[in-house]
């Protein structure tokens, strides 16, 4: 059973196709890529995934729940969680606010309890912040539990917005250039570090990336997008090969 | 326990002073208005400081409350019984000012920004110009016949009250939707917060206490027209939110008191009041715009769970 499965989706944009046709089958614990040149559409179809835009046709399938018209809360909270091309926390909360954010959905408290702090309140936050350090101390980000958000270095930045985004308890995660930015050393980090919580969360997981040694090393299958179209998909070493991905990239070849 | 004691402390001098007269009439009524304007402050800050939106018709929803409570305890409760249905006069306010929030909080949900500020601000001259047209609340002339029932103990019950319940809110789990609304609102919405319940819960928990300020205002001055809560009357509540301090509790207590008691130190300045208060809302925007406390908090106002929340999970850990 496919975990995700994108039928003919197609999005304009005022007319304009930002993406189109695009069809997509993801196993369970696949580790899929997306490339392709800037303004290929490859963030739209994350947004299309997340509930973020509408699809103006075609199906998303979650678990074979239909999630095209749903709200991007509702879609978090069946299991797909994002990260973002450029980073989006919680600037001004605290590291350990942006996790218990996430814990949203799983607060069966209402309001009422909330205003007036008694009932399920007070065992539910201790059970979320609880949780919340756990991830933290998994993701060696404890010692910076109490730090405003903003005020870690990058690299960690976006290891908290993996760790925001795992706290929503994803079967499927959205990866959006999380390389970006980078040096080598890094990266070579970040593919070991991606491929561990695979591992430790059972995910699938579905990365935009630029970094071609990233997505060569760690996907076991690409998609290859450009102007709102698939292009290619395979196996990395295939893509390298094929001649349309090489003329997107690199231009026309001439004889 | 140290503070329950302290404020039980205070709630009993409050009912001595009012008792035996202890204070200048004069005082007692600046430190009333000091704690209306406190609550009044705090119901804007959730929306403007907490929630980053821009609500600039707060003072309907104060419109609302006094003229609902106000209207039961001249109208509709008998003579005699005013005195101890007072409570409930409040609560009815804020509940109908509570319930009209909705009218705010639906727009909410697809405009933001300046664009909610615009339609905050139609609802308020919509709420002033719709009692200017109700015969049976006094039209422009405005309502009187309220009993003096606004008492400083009175007073404070309902700050502790607001205090209490906005610093519940603020810490729980919808306090942490309002929070990440503020701070991006799409991220918000994909890390599962629903942003529209959150809206509604914030939008009439802020204008249900802004009606309970309306309701004690109303029984303070024992007079209200229409005017009385125009535009000038949300700027004011502005005023006092950025001035104490944006997201904050403590702000909030600090804005309110220093405004309203530099208005009054002001008074024999006479018409330059008015130029020097908003002056010093010009400096303050640029050399502290977040306020006194802005985004800070005093520690007595946080709850210790949330306060010490990473030490505590460590002594745990250290335990198992």
């Amino acid at each position: 059973m496919p975990v995700l499965k994108a039928s003919n989706v197609t999005h304009y944009f005022d007319g304009l196709a930002a993406v189109s046709g695009f069809n997509l089958d993801l196993e369970t614990y696949e580790l899929v890529g997306i490339i392709g040149p800037n303004g290929a559409g490859k963030t739209t179809i994350f947004n299309l995934i997340t509930g973020v835009y509408q699809a103006t046709y075609g199906n998303i399938l979650f678990e074979e729940t239909e999630i095209v018209g749903e709200t991007p809360s509702r879609i978090t909270s069946l299991g797909i969680a994002r990260t973002f091309q450029n980073i989006r926390l919680f600037k001004e909360l605290s590291v350990l606010d942006n996790v218990r954010i996430a814990h949203y959905a799983r607060v069966s408290y209402g309001p009422v309890e909330a205003l007036l702090h008694m009932g399920r309140f007070r065992k539910e936050e201790e059970e979320i912040i609880g949780h919340s350090m756990d991830l933290l101390a998994f993701l060696k980000l404890e010692s910076y539990a109490d730090e405003i958000s903003k005020n870690l270095p990058y690299g960690l930045q976006r290891r908290l917005e993996i760790a925001r985004a795992l706290a929503t308890r994803p079967k499927l995660l959205l990866l959006d250039e999380p390389a970006a930015g980078m040096n080598p050393n890094e990266v070579g980090q970040l593919m070991e570090f991606i491929q561990w919580i695979r591992k430790e969360f059972n995910l699938t997981i579905l990365l935009i990336e630029h970094q071609m040694h990233l997505v060569m090393n760690i996907c076991e299958r690409l998609l290859v997008l450009d102007f709102g179209e698939t292009i290619a998909e395979g196996e990395p070493r295939d893509i390298q090969n094929n001649p349309r991905v090489l003329e997107v990239y690199l231009g026309e070849v001439q004889c | 326990m140290l503070l329950p004691a302290l404020l039980g402390f205070v709630f009993v001098l409050s009912l001595v002073i009012q008792q035996f007269e202890l204070l200048d009439p004069y005082v007692q009524l600046i430190i009333m208005y000091i704690g209306i304007n406190i609550i009044l402050t705090l119901s804007l800050n959730l929306i403007n400081g907490y929630m980053g939106e821009f609500s600039v018709g707060h003072a309907g929803f104060m419109a609302i409350g006094a003229y609902v409570a106000s209207y039961l305890t001249v109208k509709v409760f008998p003579a005699h019984t005013v005195t101890w249905l007072f409570p409930v006069a409040v609560i009815a306010g804020g509940a109908a000012a509570g319930v009209i929030g909705l009218v705010v909080a639906f727009p909410s949900f697809k405009t933001r920004g300046d664009y909610l500020a615009i339609v905050t601000l139609a609802f308020g001259m919509i709420v002033k110009s719709a009692i200017e047209n109700i015969d049976a609340l006094g039209g422009p002339r405005g309502f009187l016949g309220m009993d003096k029932l606004s008492t400083l103990p009175w007073v404070f019950f309902w700050v502790l009250v607001s205090v209490w319940v906005i610093r519940n809110l603020i810490y729980s789990n919808f306090g942490r939707g309002v929070l990440s609304i503020r701070e991006d609102e799409v991220a918000s919405d994909l890390m599962s917060v629903n942003t529209n319940h959150v809206k509604i819960l914030a939008f009439t928990v802020s204008s249900f206490f802004a009606g309970v300020a309306g309701a004690l205002f109303a029984h303070l001055l024992q007079f209200i027209n229409p005017r009385a809560f125009d535009i000038i009357k949300s700027t004011d509540i502005l005023i006092m939110v950025y001035l104490g301090g944006i997201g904050s509790i403590a702000g909030s207590v600090i804005g309110a008191t220093i405004y309203t008691v530099l208005l009054e130190v002001l008074r024999p300045m006479g018409i330059w009041r008015m130029v020097f208060m908003p002056l010093v809302l010009v400096l303050l925007m640029i050399y502290r715009p977040k306020g006194i406390m802005g985004l800070k908090e005093f520690r007595w106002f946080i709850p210790v769970r949330d306060l010490l929340a990473s030490r505590i999970w460590r002594e745990k850990k250290v335990v198992t």
